[in-house]
């Protein structure tokens, strides 16, 4: 009786696509006797490639095929010769050629008989379902491994992610926080935190790293970490981020970047002041709908030196503030169109702030992507909402922003600005001449920034925004002259001009000074804000300090 | 509000020459004033009078081109009045002084009569 020893060697040749067409060549020895301690008597393994003519001819044969009398331009049939095989079985199952036998020599060195060609098909025949069985096995664990290795990667990745979220939202008088995050199954690079800072005010983030899995999760914990450690040197947002971009760019992996927008809320006032490096612009509620809020600045990571624009808002009682990832915008339908930005500013309108907001935004998105659509991205939502709450003296002293807006750099246009700014302040009660009064002074202000401050260039826009408390209306007028603070250094004198020693031109500060009660400039280097302040109140109106200074050559 | 690109027209009682500015007293209204203005003065009237019932909108380059125009008439000792301002204007002609060079008056007649009486 033949018996057969060895061990099955297996060499899987082919790319991935041959996957499916693995091919065994299974080396035997063949042994008249077994010896308990002899060792085994292997034959080389031999590699057949995919494409070798050999298959082919294997697969097309009914039995064991006699090696020294093939004759095949095959570099695996060479081999096989140059190893010493004399016989292969071909095992074949449902028609496919899964593996192949090789058998050496007889050790009796005589043929191998016809019966021995029996037994081998027939051998061939059982073995090749059970190898084909044991193949399927392995490739399944192979999967199975594949899947669990993929699985516990995200599992370190939402680890990461989950681990450097806030554990609890800071709990603020007058203010509703709430927070959602929820990864995709293939976790992206989202995040949010909520930062306490010094004399209570609190910082505000939210932020987006390129990528998924672990790289963008380790980018993500990293810029987490110099963020927060950057909040405690630095107060202005804008000089928050141009500190993270500085420390992420030297080790930023390539082709990652980081969208991030800081903002610094101060809770007693409302006063929210934000940078944002190239991510999505939150939206705020406020009585007429829902305002974009936009500051420029690259994302975080791509480049040094990068300078980010600053800016901020009050949010008065009963508006609410949503800072949102691009998982929710970017939610596509069965048809392939995105939930889209004028859809979330819509619902910031109309729906409350606060947790019900998350949870409406969330019901629309479900009913977008309808019943059961996988997630795509991370979907991160992080709400401030200002409680409406009745006017008390404390709300009453609070500054709350009626209305932003750019006014382009061109003439004529400080009219439209001023048109704008009057049919806001004019229901707060400034009586008819001091709403004149502030009418002029917005409409020089906006010229002067938009002459001096923008130099009339048209991609460069000058900014009003309209705030007001019980007690006044201020106006604020912002250009990109940067620290430019006097653009009219003399003195209007009317005699100096009319005997030729003064230019005739040279009012526009003069009027603005003499309009409004206060006149503040301050500048952060690259915006310059004049700031034009009324006092409300019907006693105003009366005291004599406060009629139009400035009737003489005494004021500047 | 829209802009309203100045119009002037020059017109005359007796010595007095009239300016009816209207629209818009800013940097667009500049040559139309300044044409104006030398129409106005042509002809050697005893005064001028600015008439401001029309005018909308003055800003600190309209105050400029008043005060060319004062200054032009005081050179050639020329009085010059105006009529028609605001109440709003009227207080920044005396912010800026303006009012101390150029008689205010309610209306057209008033001011015409107040230029006849102080040359006579």
């Amino acid at each position: 009786m033949t018996t057969l020893t060895g061990s099955f060697r297996r060499r899987f040749r082919g790319r991935a696509a041959d996957v499916g067409r693995r091919f065994e060549s299974a080396t035997l020895a063949h042994r008249e006797t077994v010896a308990s301690d002899a060792p085994a008597s292997d034959l080389p393994a031999v590699d057949l490639a995919p494409n070798d003519p050999l298959l082919v001819f294997l697969q097309s044969s009914s039995g064991a095929v006699e090696i020294d009398t093939l004759e095949l331009d095959s570099p695996g049939l060479a081999e096989m010769k140059a190893a010493g095989v004399k016989l292969v079985v071909p095992l074949l199952s449902q028609g496919e050629l899964i593996g192949v036998l090789n058998l050496g020599p007889r050790r009796s060195e005589q043929e191998y008989s016809t019966d021995d060609r029996k037994l081998l098909d027939k051998l061939a025949a059982q073995a090749a379902p059970a190898l084909r069985v044991g193949q399927l096995v392995r490739q399944q664990e192979a999967e199975a491994r594949t899947r669990e290795r993929f699985e516990q990667e995200l599992e370190v990745a939402r680890l990461i992610q989950q681990n450097f979220l806030p554990k609890q939202l800071p709990d603020l008088a007058g203010w509703e926080i709430a927070a959602l995050y929820r990864p995709a199954r293939e976790v992206g690079g989202d995040f949010y935190d909520v930062i306490p800072l010094p004399d209570g005010q609190v910082g505000f983030v939210i932020g987006d790293v390129t990528d998924k899995g672990v790289p963008a999760a380790l980018v993500m914990a990293a810029t987490r970490s110099v963020l927060r450690a950057s909040v405690q040197r630095l107060v202005d947002p804008a000089a928050v981020l141009e500190r993270v971009n500085e420390h992420l760019c030297p080790d930023m992996p390539s082709k990652m970047f980081v969208t991030c927008l800081y903002g610094v809320l101060q809770p007693e006032t409302g006063r929210f002041r934000f940078a944002n490096a190239g991510h999505d612009l939150p939206y705020v509620k406020t009585a007429e709908g829902s305002v974009e809020l936009r500051a420029r600045g690259m994302p975080l990571g791509l480049m040094t030196g990068m300078v980010y624009e600053e800016k901020e808002t009050v949010l008065a009682p009963g508006e609410s503030l949503l800072l949102h990832s691009d998982g929710v915008v970017e939610a596509h339908d069965s048809d392939g169109k995105m939930f889209g930005f004028p859809r979330l500013k819509e619902a910031v309108a109309h729906y409350p702030g606060g947790g019900e907001l998350i949870e409406l935004v969330l019901a629309d998105l479900r009913e977008h992507t309808g019943p059961g659509a996988e997630q795509e991205d991370d979907i991160t939502m992080l709400t401030l909402a200002r409680s409406p709450g009745p006017v008390t003296d404390d709300d009453s002293a609070r500054m709350r922003q009626l209305v932003e807006f750019d006014a382009p750099s061109a003439e004529g246009n400080e009219r439209l600005a001023l048109a704008r700014v009057s049919s806001i302040v004019a229901p707060l009660g400034l009586s008819e001449p001091r709403l004149k009064r502030l009418e002029t002074a917005v409409a020089e202000a906006t010229m002067n920034a938009m002459e001096h401050g923008n130099g009339y260039r048209a991609d460069l826009a000058v900014t009003l925004r309209v705030l007001t408390d019980a007690e006044s209306v201020r106006v604020q007028i912002t250009d990109h002259g940067g620290a430019v603070a006097d653009q009219e250094s003399e003195v209007p004198d009317l005699e100096a001009k009319l005997a030729g020693l003064q230019r005739p031109r040279g009012w526009g500060l003069f009027l603005i000074k003499n309009m409004v009660d206060e006149a503040h400039e301050f500048s952060d280097g690259h915006l310059h804000t004049l700031e034009l302040v009324m006092r409300l109140g019907a006693d105003v109106e009366d005291e004599p300090e406060n009629q139009p200074k400035g009737r003489g050559n005494d004021h500047a | 509000m829209t802009t309203h690109e100045v119009m002037t027209t020059v017109r005359r009682r007796g010595e007095v020459t009239l300016i009816d500015l209207v629209g818009d007293v800013n940097a667009q209204a500049e040559l139309a004033m300044h044409e104006a203005w030398e129409e106005a003065i042509r002809d050697g009237p005893e005064a001028v009078v600015l008439n401001f019932e029309g005018a909308g909108y003055i800003n600190s380059t309209g105050i400029a081109l008043i005060v060319e125009m004062l200054a032009s008439a005081r050179k050639q000792k020329l009085p010059i009045r105006a009529y028609g301002l605001t109440d709003h204007y009227r207080e920044i002609f005396e912010i800026t002084r303006l009012a101390d060079f150029l008689a205010i008056n309610p209306d057209e007649d008033s001011a015409v009569t107040g230029a006849e009486r102080s040359n006579t």
